[in-house]
């Protein structure tokens, strides 16, 4: 078997150029993971011409066994720019790697009428190009994830950022609305902008609105009460409202003890008792 | 070497922390600020900790101390301005000071003394 990695294949490349990009675009235009919706039959056209381009001018260099190589940079970086493009419109990593694998046909079928007559040599040139089509597929679908993470990643940083205002009800009261489950790093978000705006604006009470919290496990109950705990070290007294009756049972379920914790029924309960204990009160106006 | 400075304000005494502290000036300081509780007759001990960004679990041990010994020398202890930082790290620490009086800064942890004070 030819394992050095030279082969036939660029020549067939180059000679046969036009016609397999004709047969590549036929048969990616007729298959049913085309998405028509998304792509252009002209964009389309231009990434297959692009890729069977960096593919020739990468099997000119030999080493058809390995990608990683400085010869299949060109190659590479397409196929990046394509993965990163495609997650971005919605493919899903079948539909982009199948974008390598629909070549093959082409392919296989242009060799087999160049070297039809050497039945070895047709194998060994078929096991070296379908070894390629294969790690540059793997590759295209690896640069997919890598986006997708990426995407992932950049929206919980984003959410993260959002959903975790402090806001400011009176003179030295804090309200913390917080919205969505509560996990580790984003509670550590939480209580450090707490406790930040609490020394901002040296506030001695804040409320804590678990409202639009889903659930409470002993995880985020533990927080809760960390937060609480870290309140009070620094001056500021903690009130929690909005407990919902299903949280109410978790948590005496689970045996958490909230003895610490000024528990209120609602916002406006929490706001009512932060005013007493400032020694403001709301009065009907003109009375 | 280094002491942390006690100073007599009416019936409190007022220490201030501004420097890192490390394990012998803090015990040098719960020394002397015992002594000073006795000698002076105080009612009250404000401890201002607002300079303080380091802390570990010997420093925060020691302050909790200070309030228990100050309470059996019939003194309260009011700790004020601690960082977030401060306090997130004692509360990780599982150091939650129960029963040490707390207070954003030195203005409101002296109306606290005062209110203890009065109410015996």
């Amino acid at each position: 078997m030819n394992l050095s990695g030279k082969s036939q294949l660029a020549g067939i490349l180059k000679k046969h150029e036009p016609e397999i990009l004709a047969d590549w675009t036929q048969s990616q235009l007729a298959a049913s993971t085309l998405r028509s919706d998304l792509m252009t039959e002209a964009e389309l056209r231009e990434q297959s011409r692009q890729l069977l381009n960096a593919l020739q001018r990468g099997a000119q260099e030999g080493q058809l066994n390995d990608v990683s190589g400085p010869q299949w940079q060109e190659a590479r970086d397409l196929l990046t720019r394509i993965s990163r493009s495609r997650a971005q419109q919605g493919y899903t990593p079948s539909e982009t790697a199948t974008f390598v694998f629909s070549l093959k046909q082409p392919l296989f079928a242009r060799l087999r009428k160049e070297i039809g007559s050497d039945v070895t040599a047709l194998a060994d040139e078929l096991w070296l190009t379908t070894t390629l089509l294969d790690r540059l597929a793997l590759f295209t679908t690896e640069r997919y994830q890598q986006s997708r993470d990426e995407l992932i990643a950049r929206q919980q940083r984003e959410l993260l950022e959002l959903s975790t205002p402090v806001v400011q009800l009176w003179n030295g009261v804090l309200a913390l609305p917080l919205i969505g489950t509560l996990d580790s790093e984003r509670t550590q978000v939480v209580m450090e902008s707490l406790l930040e705006k609490i020394v901002a604006t040296s506030a001695p009470l804040a409320i804590i609105d678990i409202t639009g919290v889903p659930t409470v496990d002993t995880l985020v109950a533990q927080h809760l009460l960390k937060t609480v705990a870290a309140a009070r070290l620094m001056g500021a007294d903690c009130i929690i409202s909005g407990i919902r009756p299903q949280i109410a049972q978790t948590i005496v379920h689970l045996g958490v003890d909230l003895a610490d914790v000024v528990p209120k029924a609602t916002l406006a309960d929490a706001f009512a008792i932060a005013l007493k204990r400032m020694g403001l009160a709301v009065a009907r106006a003109g009375a | 070497m280094a002491r942390i400075p006690i100073l007599k304000m009416g019936a409190f005494l007022l220490v201030t922390i501004q420097v890192d502290m490390h394990d012998r000036l803090a015990l040098t300081l719960q020394d002397d600020l015992t002594t000073r509780i006795v000698a002076d007759r105080a009612h009250g001990v404000l401890i201002d900790i607002s300079s303080l960004d380091v802390v570990d679990s010997f420093i925060g041990r020691m302050i909790s101390d200070i309030s228990k010994m100050a309470q059996v020398l019939d003194a309260h202890t009011v700790v004020v301005g601690m960082q977030p930082a401060v306090a997130i790290t004692l509360v990780e620490l599982g150091l939650s000071l129960e029963g040490v009086r707390t207070a954003l800064d030195v203005e409101r942890g002296m109306e606290l003394l005062r209110l203890q004070v009065s109410e015996g």
